[in-house]
């Protein structure tokens, strides 16, 4: 899967699982600054990437998340 | 409309737990051993217009769990409000307790509600919407003699409830504790005359508990006019305590 693709469906969870305007969402937006996502909010996005892209993340591997662009380059390398 | 789980629903005060939910919510019947008694309850919910089904779950089994949510979430849709009920004691004075018998009792009532709240979290997450009830015991807030197992596995529901209270707040989703006390089922039937009359003496009102007692509170727990509560532990004792 290419990286836009993985993009799009990003982009389509944090619309649909966190009603986020999907404007907002672009690789450069912060997680918690931008898109004002908390804590539990993470968790349900990453709960949401496990089921969609049919993974399982480990809680290190989101030690270096902040964005939207690292969350889409995570997702991109464990497919 | 919504979805109960009430582990532990085919005896006792699951029994009257499912009966007085099966009023307003399709009720999944939970039991572990008597199919037969799961169903029994099934056909009383029927009788009075009820929607419900009786579903095999061993809360010590993470598998088992997951096989009866699986199954519910068939049936229904996800599960919104589940009433952690199971539970077995296995009583004897520290000195003599075995090792076994500590564990038995701390998988089966800690644990297994650990297991189904995990379980049970995800779809109220995402439905922004969910009741977890837990059913502990006076004396996990008092301890009592003999019961030191027993008593452990009830104060930690404690702790679990209020964390995820604090946990999911945000999401509409509370968590409460019940600690009856003494009520009239199967598990209080061995005490004797003499134990019953020293019980009826402390309390203030002068009779044993029914399950039904415990029954209302849990369906005002689990509808949407309790939405301001959580976080707590309700004793509903006679004033025992």
């Amino acid at each position: 899967m290419e990286v836009n693709e993985v993009f799009e469906k990003v982009k389509n969870l944090f619309v649909e699982e966190l009603g986020i305007d999907a404007e907002k969402v672009t690789m450069e937006a912060k997680l918690e600054e931008d898109l004002e996502i908390d804590s539990l909010g993470i968790v349900e996005v990453v709960m949401a990437f496990e089921d969609e892209f049919g993974i399982e993340i480990d809680d290190e591997e989101l030690t270096d998340v902040g964005t939207v662009g690292q969350a889409v380059n995570l997702l991109h390398s464990k497919l | 409309m919504k979805t109960a789980l009430i582990t532990g629903g085919s005896r006792g005060i699951g029994k009257a737990i499912a009966i007085e939910l099966g009023k307003s919510f399709n009720v999944a019947v939970g039991y572990s051993s008597s199919k037969e008694a799961g169903e029994e309850v099934v056909e009383e919910i029927m009788k009075s217009n009820g929607t419900a089904t009786a579903i095999e779950i061993n809360v010590t089994s993470t598998e088992s769990v997951e096989n009866a949510f699986v199954a519910i979430e068939k049936e229904y849709g996800g599960i919104d409000v589940l009433v952690n009920n199971a539970g077995i004691a296995k009583d004897n004075i520290l000195p003599r307790l075995k090792e076994d018998e500590w564990d038995e009792v701390i998988n089966t009532n800690l644990s297994g509600s650990f297991r189904t709240s995990q379980r049970a979290i995800k779809h109220m997450m995402k439905s922004k919407w969910g009741r977890i009830i837990y059913i502990s015991s006076i004396v996990g807030l008092a301890g009592n003699q003999g019961q030191t197992n027993y008593a452990a596995s009830k104060a930690g529901l404690v702790g679990l409830s209020k964390s995820i209270a604090k946990e999911m707040g945000s999401r509409n989703i509370t968590s409460n504790v019940i600690a009856p006390g003494y009520i009239d089922t199967d598990m209080t039937s061995f005490l004797t005359d003499e134990q019953k009359d020293n019980i009826l003496d402390k309390l203030s009102i002068k009779r044993i508990g029914k399950p039904e007692d415990i029954a209302n509170i849990v369906s005002f727990l689990a509808s949407d006019e309790s939405e301001y509560i959580t976080g707590q532990v309700i004793s509903i004792d006679g004033g025992i305590t």
